[in-house]
């Protein structure tokens, strides 16, 4: 008798648990081709601000643990991942339509970017801070310091290495995090969820929506108590024509004229108003870098009087 | 003789000044005319006019950044790090020598003391020039990896506070770094940025490096939202900062923004005491308070705070307010009639708020526009005036009782500029200076700065840094961007 | 076996018991002491140099130049001090510039005690309080500079110079007790010092305490030096001995004013201040005018609250008031040498 699967119900990843979307909705999730896949939750605006809530809640405990430690959490979870790559591949396989060879491409290089992150957790500092030598009897030192709770509209595409590209920079430094997945391909992220679950880091360092951006992201933009936004894979909102996205440079527009939705610059005009930190879109998968995990850093200087008598 | 403590008239003397009765904008290497509406710019001691300013028109402001963009594709990238770097430190011992000139005229345009311009304003000019000017050929260790670009022409708008030293904020690192720039001072202090602009010309600056345009509000915006600039830095209020943000969101231009701030300076109870009070009246009648980083908060540790307001008010009968152009002068007139309403505004509010108002006993001259030093003391939490930027010689006193509440307050409001941190304690400085949101943490001192030194704010106080590392890396790009293989739908990358 | 100390107790000055109270030990002094304000060395020397950049022109600076004239305890401390020199340094005292009689007189001369005799008969007819025009004899005793003899040996040197006639006594602190934490003899010392200054008729010689804040220095111990001298009964708190470097320097004198100024806040009391050696030019004993007079208020420059202690300062500001009388740059032909 063959054995009839268990279908795995796809929840939101908040405060650590996995609760549905408040507003009780779900979309289809399909595969490449059209064929059902499961339902996702539809996360709702409120859901958004409780994944806010559960950010900051876990801020000033991961950012108070020593670079070190974050470290050690995060290259837990690559451990985890590595451990679960062979469901990572089949939901990519099923939900991108990709091949195994793309799939497990992807899944790898996932893990190591994941891997790449975890190890500057405890060097960034020396890279981006220094002392400084200035002409006085001070004591005087810049270092770099997480902004707080980072917003993450997730590339569209490659959704597994997609969010480890976007996810691993931005909680390295100790920010927390609240992301919006891929919507056409939001399986994965639910899944990475439950590695994140599983792996040592505390409830609330990553929060994980599921649903559409156009409607969250205004929401998480204007948020007082969001201290940065990465607009990753925000390049097509609100355009007319969804798959050509015009991204990080300058003939942007804003207001989309027929869908009426919100493009990533009025997301970034919305932001402007508490002074958020943001990144532009980018067109696929951000490359690792040192600037994508500084850019959700503040420098602060230290300046501290020295004298013998 | 009366008094000893009423020292003669030491003024110094304006004859150093070659004025102009006009100033027309310097745009590739000339004062050429403006366009639109000019204006006239006036010493707010005495309220007399200085000269005739002209203001840049949207055409003007065309004319500015095209030039800039020539200048900047034809001749200033392709000179090398090291000649770039010559420039500047022509410029650098241009200021020198010209200091007292230029200090003469900050004083009369701004308002601040001759000695306050003359031993901190200039001097700081001349060293970020000298520091900025070393860097320029050794971009490789700014942090963006070897071969690091410049970013093209860099809009800035500078803030009346501290007219030259902010124009020398914005220009050292940009031109360090390669860019060419197009600068706006502000409305009423255009004197010493015009003066600058022969200094240009004596230091033989190729055309179009550096562009000055005067004029208003309205001309910053045109020259922020023009589409051929690529770096646009402001220093000013928040609010118009945010406007910034708003009008060049998706632009693509680099920003970095210098807002306000509303900074606490901490005094624990095992401060050194005397060294405190100097650190407090630095804090906030600095400038006439007229700083983004002033410690117009006053945390005091609550057994001490009866002392430590009577010792302030005690050392504040000493300041001198007056004449600026007086050496003996402490506190000088407020930079316009538009501040000063707002400064009495806010502190009528902060009167009419519940706080006790006291006020130093200064006699104040019948022209100009003037505030005497003032401190509002059973300050609350909820008050406007603890919450919002006066920007003037207002300070509000509050208490803690602890580390942790004194933190939690110090950190409780939108801005995140500066703060202030006095005790004997290392252990605990340096504990507080991890916990406080601020950019800035000055520990047993005050409103030091440095071109070594980072300089900028968390949350609405703004983003990005001036000074240092971190200061020149706000005005360069990585060399090419490594391509990044994305996996497609088919499995070949692209 | 038991290790028990007996609390030091400590002579019952005065103004000791009645700020610290009745059980006046050595421990007690010491928690007094340390509980006291530390100071922020780079901070202090900031607003010393601030206090220095004001600018002090025509008639500030004619009033100033008088001022620190009537302000100066004339000095001479060398071994080959003879009555020769001392009468000379007393003519010069009386008249520092025989062209210009409009010319204030100094406050004092500083001799060692053997050379009080030699002052008294020269000044004859002018000696006597500052305040009220004379010239006073101030001693240095307590084997000065060092300080290092018994306690017999340096009430016996104060004895000899009161004895001589003289009207203040520069006394040295024990700086070896204080560095090593015995404030209580240093204190104690002090307190016999002052008793010694008593005269038969009830009168006493005015205490001028020497810190030689050049030995102590940290300005912590300065401030706490300054405190106990003043606890233990002193009535001038004096920074050098002159021979050691640093003497007087800006910074340490804007210290000792304020704790002056935070002693009278705290008692109405007002001490004297003096810095002595290391000041040579007018320039800079005008920053001294400055800082007094906006640490402590003007009131204390005057002879019994404020002493310079120098020797070639006089000819510097001579040389400086003959270029106000007379309006071009004048020369050393044109003062005495002595």
């Amino acid at each position: 008798m063959t054995h009839l699967t268990i279908p795995k119900t796809y929840k939101l990843y908040v405060g650590g648990k996995f609760p549905r979307s408040e507003s009780g909705r779900v979309y289809e999730v399909t595969t490449a081709k059209g064929a059902f896949l499961a339902n996702a939750a539809k996360a709702s605006r409120k859901d958004a601000r409780d994944a806010v809530v559960a950010a900051r809640a876990a801020q000033s405990g991961w950012a108070g643990a020593t670079g070190y430690n974050r470290g050690q959490v995060l290259y837990r979870v690559a451990e985890v991942l590595e451990g679960r790559r062979a469901q990572f591949i089949d939901e990519i396989v099923a939900s991108e339509g990709v091949s195994t060879a793309a799939a497990t491409a992807q899944v790898n290089e996932a893990i190591d970017t994941w891997v790449w992150y975890a190890g500057w957790a405890d060097k960034y500092v020396q890279v981006a801070g220094n002392g400084n030598g200035v002409s006085g009897p001070y004591f005087n030192l810049s270092t770099p310091e997480p902004t707080g709770v980072v917003a993450i509209i997730a590339p569209r595409e490659s959704s597994l290495l997609g969010l480890a590209s976007v996810i691993g920079p931005a909680v390295a430094t100790g920010n927390t995090v609240v992301v919006i997945a891929s919507e056409r391909a939001p399986l994965s992220a639910i899944s990475l969820a439950e590695v994140l679950a599983t792996s040592d880091v505390p409830g609330g360092v990553v929060n994980v929506l599921t649903g559409s951006a156009a409607e969250i992201a205004p929401w998480l933009a204007s948020h007082a108590d969001v201290n940065g936004l990465d607009l990753a894979g925000a390049g097509d909102l609100g355009s007319d024509s969804a798959g050509t996205g015009s991204a990080g440079t300058g003939s942007a527009s804003t207001g989309s004229a027929s869908t009426g939705e919100s493009t990533w610059v009025d997301l970034q005009i919305a932001a402007a108003e508490t002074l958020k930190r943001v990144l532009p879109p980018v067109s696929g998968i951000p490359s690792r870098s040192i600037d994508r995990m500084l850019a959700f850093t503040e420098t602060k200087t230290v300046w501290h009087t020295k004298a013998m008598i | 003789m009366t008094s000893f403590l009423d020292y003669a008239p030491a003024p110094e003397s304006t004859a150093i000044l070659a004025l102009k009765p006009s100033y027309g904008l310097f745009i590739n290497g000339e004062f050429v005319d403006g366009h639109g509406d000019g204006f006239t710019t006036i010493s707010p001691s005495t309220e007399k006019r200085i000269a005739d300013i002209a203001s840049a028109n949207s055409a003007d402001v065309d004319l500015a950044v095209a030039a800039a963009r020539r200048a900047h594709d034809r001749t200033w990238s392709k000179l090398s790090g090291a000649d770039r770097g010559k420039y500047l430190f022509r410029i650098a011992r241009l200021v020198q020598e010209r200091a007292r000139e230029l200090a003469v005229a900050e004083s009369l345009d701004n308002g601040k003391p001759i000695r306050e311009a003359r031993d901190v304003d200039v001097p700081l000019v001349a060293a970020w020039f000298f520091y900025y000017a070393g860097w320029a050929d050794k971009l490789d260790y700014a942090g963006l990896g070897t071969n690091p670009r410049s970013l093209g022409v860099a809009a800035q708008v500078i803030p009346w506070n501290f007219p030259l030293l902010m124009l020398a904020w914005k220009i050292a690192p940009a031109l360090a770094a390669g860019n060419t720039v197009v600068i706006k001072p502000a409305e009423t202090t255009p004197l010493t940025a015009l003066i600058f602009a022969e200094i240009l010309q004596q230091a033989d600056l190729p055309a179009g490096v550096v562009n000055i345009i005067t004029g208003a509000g309205e001309t910053g915006e045109l020259l922020v939202n023009h589409p051929d600039v690529d770096k646009v830095a402001f220093t000013g209020s928040t609010a118009v900062g945010k406007a910034i943000a708003r009008s060049t969101a998706g632009s693509g231009k680099k920003i970095t923004l210098e807002l306000g701030g509303k900074a606490a300076n901490i005094v624990f109870d095992d401060a050194p005491i005397d060294q405190a009070i100097e650190g407090i009246v630095n804090g906030i009648f600095f400038n006439q308070g007229h700083v983004c980083c002033a410690g117009s908060r006053l945390l005091v540790q609550e057994n001490i705070h009866d002392d430590v307001v009577e010792r302030l008010k005690a050392r504040l009968s000493t300041l001198r307010l007056g004449d600026p152009l007086d050496k003996n002068t402490d506190i000088g007139a407020i930079n316009s009639r538009e501040q000063l309403d707002r400064i009495r505004d806010l502190s009528d509010i902060g009167e009419s708020e519940g706080a006790d108002r006291w006020t130093a006993d200064c006699a104040i001259p019948e022209n100009g526009f003037w505030f005497a030093p003032t401190i509002f003391t059973n300050v609350s939490t909820s008050h406007r005036i603890a919450r919002d930027e006066v920007f003037g010689p207002v300070l509000s006193v509050l208490t803690f009782r602890t580390p942790a509440e004194a933190v939690a307050k110090a950190n409780n409001t939108p801005y995140g500029l500066s703060a202030g941190i006095w005790s004997s304690n290392g252990s605990r400085i340096l504990a507080v200076a991890d916990r406080l949101r601020a950019g800035v943490i000055w520990a047993n001192t005050f409103n030091q700065f440095d071109p070594a030194s980072p300089f900028g704010g968390y949350k609405e106080s703004g983003y990005g840094r001036e000074g240092g590392r971190h200061g020149l890396a706000a005005y360069l790009s990585e060399a090419a961007p490594a391509a990044r293989q994305a996996v497609t739908s088919k499995g070949a990358t692209k | 076996m038991t290790i028990t100390r007996a609390p030091i107790e400590l002579a019952p000055a005065e103004r000791a018991v009645r700020l610290i109270g009745g059980d006046l030990t050595e421990k007690s002094l010491r928690l007094h002491l340390e509980g006291l304000p530390g100071i922020d060395a780079v901070g202090l020397e900031q607003r010393a140099a601030s206090l220095g950049t004001r600018s002090i022109k025509t008639t500030s600076k004619a009033w100033a130049l008088d001022r620190i004239i009537s302000l100066i305890d004339l000095t001479t401390l060398e071994g080959a001090d003879s009555p020769g020199k001392v009468r000379s340094l007393v003519a010069k005292a009386i008249t520092p510039d025989a062209g210009d009689p409009s010319t204030p007189r100094v406050a004092a001369v500083c001799v060692y005690g053997d050379m009080v005799p030699y002052a008294v008969d020269a000044l004859g007819g002018l000696h006597g309080d500052p305040d009220a025009g004379g010239i006073s004899v101030a001693a240095v005793a307590t084997a000065f500079p060092s300080g290092r003899a018994s306690l017999a040996v340096k009430l016996a040197d104060t004895a000899d110079a009161i004895a001589a006639g003289a009207d203040e006594i520069d006394m040295v602190i024990d700086r070896g007790a204080y560095l090593s934490g015995r404030y209580g003899l240093v204190f104690d010392q002090i307190v016999a010092v002052k008793e010694a200054c008593r005269r038969a008729d009830g009168t006493s010689a005015h205490l001028k305490v020497i810190l030689e804040t050049g030995e102590l220095t940290t300005y912590d111990n300065v401030r706490r030096a300054s405190w106990l001298a003043i606890l233990a009964g002193a009535d001038f708190i004096k920074t050098s001995t002159g021979k050691v470097a640093p003497a007087a320097t800006l910074p340490v004198t804007l210290l000792m004013l304020g704790v002056v100024r935070d002693w009278h806040r705290l008692t109405g009391e007002r001490i004297g201040v003096k810095p002595a050696g290391g000041i040579r030019t007018s320039k800079d004993a005008i920053k001294y005018l400055v800082t007094v007079a906006e640490t402590v208020g003007e009131e204390w420059l005057t002879p019994h609250l404020f002493r310079f202690g120098a020797s070639s300062l006089l000819n510097d500001v001579l040389l400086q008031r003959q270029k106000l009388t007379t309006g071009h740059y004048s020369g050393p032909d044109y003062v005495t040498m002595d």
